[in-house]
C-alpha cells in the first residue's frame, strides 16, 4: 500500500557542496589535493570509509558530508542508496559524478496534484535520461524505486539489460509502460527479488508476462501487480509461485478469481502479505471450495488487501487470519457495516486500516472498539462527489480517536465535520504525525455550529506536537493559517484547497513554518504579496505548487529573476490567450543544474 | 480544463440511458466543464471571494485518484436459479427498487414473475425470488424495505416448481 508515504528526512542529498578546508582544523582534515599525502591521511580515509559505510540514514549522511572535504569525499564513496525527491532538482550526470558506488536509487517525479488531473499529461519526469546515465555508471545497480515517473518499455528493457545483478523494481504511481516492458524485466533480471507495481498505469500489450519469468527456481520475494488491468495466465502464475520458495508478498489483480486464489494459497502457505484479486466466484459448483480452510493454512499472513469485485458472502473466509492481521486494506470493497463488524471484531492486532466509507460511522466505532494498536487509518469515499451523501462524519473520527490512542496517520474523506471532533482527536492522539482531512463539500463549515473550521485545525497543529504532514479542508479563514504558522513548527508537507481569505494566510505559513518542504495549494485567494513573502524559504523547500490562485505573471518573473537556482514553471491552459498576465498554475522548485530541457510546450519556464 | 488522456474513451458519455436526470451517479470523468472561479477572483480584485462557485463539477475534486473511481468497487451477490447451469452475479447498488431488480432478473433468466403482494407473495408465478440475508435466513424478495434488503442480502436464489410454492405459502 502506498499513497504518499511520508519520507523522513530533509530534501536533496546533493545540495551540499564540499565545505572549504579551514586551516585551523587539525591535520586530520587536510584536503586530499594537498601535495603531501601522508600516511595518516590514507589510514584515516580507510577508517572513515569503514565507519561511514554503516551509516544508513540519509539525514546522518548529509550531515556527515558537511564536516569537511575529506568526509564529503568518503561519504560520497560509501553512499549506496540515494534518494532524489525531485528528479528535476539535478541532472543524472551530477548524481554519477558525486556518488560512485550507488546500488539503490529512489527517484520521485511529478508533483502530487498531477494525480488529480490538474496538469496536462506529458509534463515530463522521464526516467529515460536516468536509466541511460546509470547504465554506464552503475553496472552493479540493484534497486530502483520510482514514484510518479514516466517510464517507457524501452527504459525497462535498458534497465533489464544493463544491470545483471538487479534485484528490486518498485514502480509507484508511474505510467508510460506496458506488460511488454514488464515481460522483459521478468525475463532478463535473473536475480529479481522484488517486482512491485503499485497504483501504476500499465497498458495491456497482450503479452503473457507471467510466463516470461525464468523456468528454474526464482529468487522472488515480492510480486505485486494488482494495478495491472489485464488478464494473466493463471497456470503460469501457479507454476511461478510453486518455484518461488522465498515468495512472501503476492498482490494479485482483479482477473484472478476466488477459486484461483484458493489454489494459490494451498500452494503457498508461507505468504505474509496477500492481495486477493477479485473476491468473487465465477462458476457455480456443487462442491464449493473451502476458502476458510485455505486461509486457515496461511498462518503467516499479516497483511491483506484486494477484495475487488467483492461478493460479501465470502468475506467470512478470511476470519481465520484476522487475529494475526497487522494491515488490512478494504478500500476497493463496498462493505456495509453489517458485513464488516463480524470481521473487524477479530482484528486485535491491526495497525494499518484502509477502507471505504461504506462501513459508515458504525463500522468505525467497531474499529475503535477492537483495534487498540491502530497506527494508520485511511477512509476513502465510495461516492467521491461534492454533494454525495457521506456515510461517515465526525462521529466516526471521534470514536476512532477515543479508541485508538496510538494513532499516527489519518486520511479521512467525509461530508460533515465539527471543530469539537478535531479538538478531541488532537487531545486523544498525541502521536499524530500525519493528519489529512478532506471535507468533500467545498467551504463547508462546522455542521453543528456553522462556524469555520479554524479552531479545529488550530487544535490539531497546537496539540499534535509531532505533526509533519497536514491537509486541510472545509471553510477556513486566515485565522486557521495563523494557527499553522504559530504552532506548525515541524510541518513539512502542507496541502491547501479552497481555503483562506487573503494573502496573509499564506504569509503566516511561509513565515511561521521553518520546516516546510512541500507546499501544494489550489483554488485559494493567495496572490503576489504572499508569494513574495516566502522568498527567504524557497531555496530550502522541495517545491511549491499553486494553481487557480491569484498570481500574476509579473510577480512570478520577479521571483524567477531574484532566485536564479529556482526553476519557476508556469503551466498554462488553452484559453489563456486573452489574459497573459494570469498564472493558472505555478510549480517551482530549486535546481542545481538549471531549468530542464525537456519541458513541453504548455510549460513556460520563467 | 480537465486534462484527461486523449486516448481514453469515456464510454459513459456515449452510453444511451433511460432515466430521470440526476438519478445516475455522475462520475468525475464527465467533468469537461471546468469552473473558472479563479479567473473571476483574479480579474476583479475587489470582488469578495466568499461566495462559492456554482455547483458544477470541479476538476480534481475531491482529490481521489482516478483509478479509485474507475474501479469503483461493486458489491456483487450471486444469483442462482434452480435448473440453470450457470450462476450470475449482480451489483445490487445499480438498482433503486424492487421492480428494477425483478425486471433485470426476468431478463437474465428468461422467466416471468407474477406480482408481489404482501399477503400472497408471488402468487400465480412459476418462480419465486428468494434471498439469504446476513443472518443466514432465507427470505422472500420484497418482504422488507428496499434499503434494508440491499444492505443485508448475501445471495439470491430463484426457486422453481414445488419448492417455490411450498416456500411461498410458508412465508
Amino acid at each position: 500500500m502506498s499513497e504518499d508515504d511520508e519520507d523522513q528526512s530533509p530534501p536533496s542529498d546533493l545540495r551540499s557542496q564540499p565545505p572549504p578546508c579551514s586551516p585551523n582544523k587539525s591535520r586530520n582534515c587536510i584536503s586530499s589535493s594537498s601535495s603531501s599525502q601522508t600516511f595518516p591521511d590514507h589510514v584515516l580515509e580507510n577508517v572513515l570509509e569503514n565507519v561511514l559505510q554503516f551509516l544508513d540514514s540519509r539525514c546522518d549522511r548529509n550531515a556527515a558530508s558537511l564536516v569537511c572535504k575529506l568526509w564529503w569525499k568518503v561519504e560520497a564513496l560509501t553512499r549506496s542508496e540515494v534518494f532524489i525527491g525531485n528528479c528535476y532538482a539535478l541532472s543524472p550526470a551530477r548524481l554519477t559524478q558525486r556518488f560512485k558506488r550507488v546500488r539503490s536509487l529512489l527517484l520521485k517525479g511529478k508533483p502530487r496534484f498531477a494525480d488529480f488531473n490538474l496538469m496536462p499529461p506529458d509534463w515530463g519526469a522521464n526516467f529515460a535520461p536516468w536509466v541511460s546515465t546509470m547504465a554506464k555508471a552503475y553496472p552493479w545497480l540493484e534497486k530502483v524505486d520510482l514514484k510518479r515517473m514516466f517510464v517507457t518499455d524501452d527504459d525497462l528493457a535498458l534497465l533489464a539489460e544493463s544491470f545483471p545483478g538487479f534485484k528490486e523494481l518498485v514502480l509507484v504511481c508511474c505510467e508510460g509502460f506496458g506488460t511488454s516492458g514488464i515481460a522483459v524485466v521478468a525475463n532478463k533480471c535473473r536475480k529479481l527479488k522484488v517486482l512491485d507495481l503499485i497504483e501504476s498505469e500499465v497498458t495491456d500489450d497482450e503479452v503473457d508476462w507471467i510466463s516470461c519469468f525464468p523456468e528454474d527456481v526464482t529468487s522472488l520475494e515480492s510480486l505485486a501487480f494488482d494495478c495491472v488491468e489485464a488478464p494473466i495466465n493463471f497456470k503460469a502464475l501457479e507454476g511461478l509461485v510453486a518455484r518461488s520458495p522465498l515468495l512472501r508478498k503476492l498482490r494479485l489483480n482483479r482477473f484472478v478469481s476466488l477459486e484461483e486464489v484458493h489454489r494459490l494459497l494451498l500452494g503457498a502457505p508461507q505468504l505474509t502479505s496477500l492481495g486477493t484479486g477479485s473476491f468473487s466466484q465465477t462458476h457455480q459448483s456443487e462442491q464449493e471450495p473451502d476458502y476458510a480452510a485455505a486461509f486457515r493454512a496461511c498462518k503467516s499472513v499479516v497483511c491483506l488487501s484486494g477484495f475487488r469485485e467483492l461478493m460479501p458472502e465470502y468475506l467470512p473466509a478470511i476470519l481465520p487470519v484476522c487475529a494475526n492481521l497487522t494491515s488490512l486494506n478494504f478500500s476497493y470493497a463496498n462493505i456495509s457495516p453489517d458485513m464488516f463488524k463480524p470481521i473487524i471484531h477479530n482484528c486485535h492486532k491491526l495497525q494499518v486500516f484502509w477502507a471505504l466509507d461504506s462501513i459508515c460511522d458504525e463500522g468505525l466505532q467497531a474499529v475503535a472498539a477492537t483495534c487498540k494498536e491502530l497506527r494508520e487509518l485511511r477512509i476513502f469515499p465510495f461516492d467521491p462527489r461534492e454533494d454525495s451523501e457521506g456515510p461517515v462524519s465526525e462521529l466516526g473520527l471521534q470514536a476512532i480517536s477515543e479508541g485508538c490512542r496510538k494513532l499516527e496517520s489519518v486520511l479521512y474523506f467525509c461530508q460533515r465535520m465539527t471543530n469539537a471532533a478535531l479538538v478531541a482527536i488532537s487531545q486523544n492522539c498525541p502521536e499524530l504525525t500525519v493528519f489529512r482531512l478532506c471535507i468533500m463539500g467545498r467551504h463547508r463549515p462546522d455542521h453543528v455550529t456553522g462556524k469555520a473550521m479554524d479552531e479545529g485545525f488550530g487544535a490539531i497543529v497546537k496539540n499534535c506536537k509531532k505533526l509533519t504532514r497536514l491537509a486541510v479542508s472545509g471553510l477556513l479563514t486566515d485565522q486557521a493559517f495563523r494557527y499553522m504558522g504559530e504552532y506548525g513548527k515541524l510541518i513539512r508537507t502542507l496541502s491547501v484547497a479552497f481555503a483562506g481569505d487573503s494573502d496573509m494566510a499564506l504569509r503566516h505559513v511561509l513565515e511561521g513554518c521553518p520546516k516546510l518542504q512541500k507546499l501544494e495549494i489550489r483554488d485559494s485567494p493567495f496572490g503576489d504579496v504572499a508569494l513574495r513573502s516566502g522568498m527567504h524559504r524557497y531555496y530550502n523547500m522541495r517545491f511549491v505548487w499553486m494553481s487557480a490562485c491569484s498570481l500574476s505573471m509579473g510577480c512570478c518573473k520577479d521571483v524567477a529573476r531574484a532566485m536564479p537556482n529556482l526553476v519557476v514553471e508556469v503551466i498554462g491552459s488553452d484559453d489563456d490567450d486573452e489574459n497573459r498576465e494570469y498564472v493558472e498554475t505555478l510549480y517551482m522548485y530549486r535546481s542545481l543544474d538549471g531549468p530542464r530541457k525537456d519541458a513541453p510546450q504548455f510549460v513556460t519556464i520563467l | 480544463m480537465a486534462y484527461e488522456k486523449v486516448n481514453e474513451i469515456n464510454l459513459k458519455d456515449t452510453e444511451l440511458r433511460l432515466g430521470l436526470p440526476g438519478t445516475e451517479q455522475v462520475k468525475e470523468e464527465q467533468e469537461v466543464s471546468c469552473v473558472r472561479s479563479n479567473k473571476r477572483q483574479y480579474q476583479s480584485d475587489n470582488e469578495e471571494a466568499s461566495t462559492p462557485p456554482t455547483k458544477t463539477q470541479i476538476v480534481g475534486w475531491p482529490p481521489v485518484r482516478s483509478y479509485r473511481k474507475n474501479n469503483n468497487s461493486v458489491s456483487y451477490v450471486k444469483v442462482s436459479m434452480d435448473g440453470a447451469p450457470y450462476l450470475r452475479k449482480i451489483d445490487l447498488k445499480t438498482y433503486k427498487n424492487y421492480p428494477e431488480l425483478l425486471k433485470e432478473l426476468e431478463n437474465m433468466f428468461k422467466f416471468t414473475i407474477g406480482e408481489y403482494s404482501e399477503r400472497e407473495g408471488y402468487k400465480g408465478s412459476e418462480v419465486v425470488p428468494t434471498y439469504e440475508d446476513k443472518d443466514g435466513d432465507w427470505m422472500l424478495v420484497g418482504d422488507v424495505p428496499w434499503d434494508m434488503f440491499s444492505s443485508s442480502c448475501k445471495r439470491l436464489r430463484i426457486m422453481k416448481g414445488s419448492d417455490a410454492l411450498a416456500l411461498d405459502s410458508a412465508l
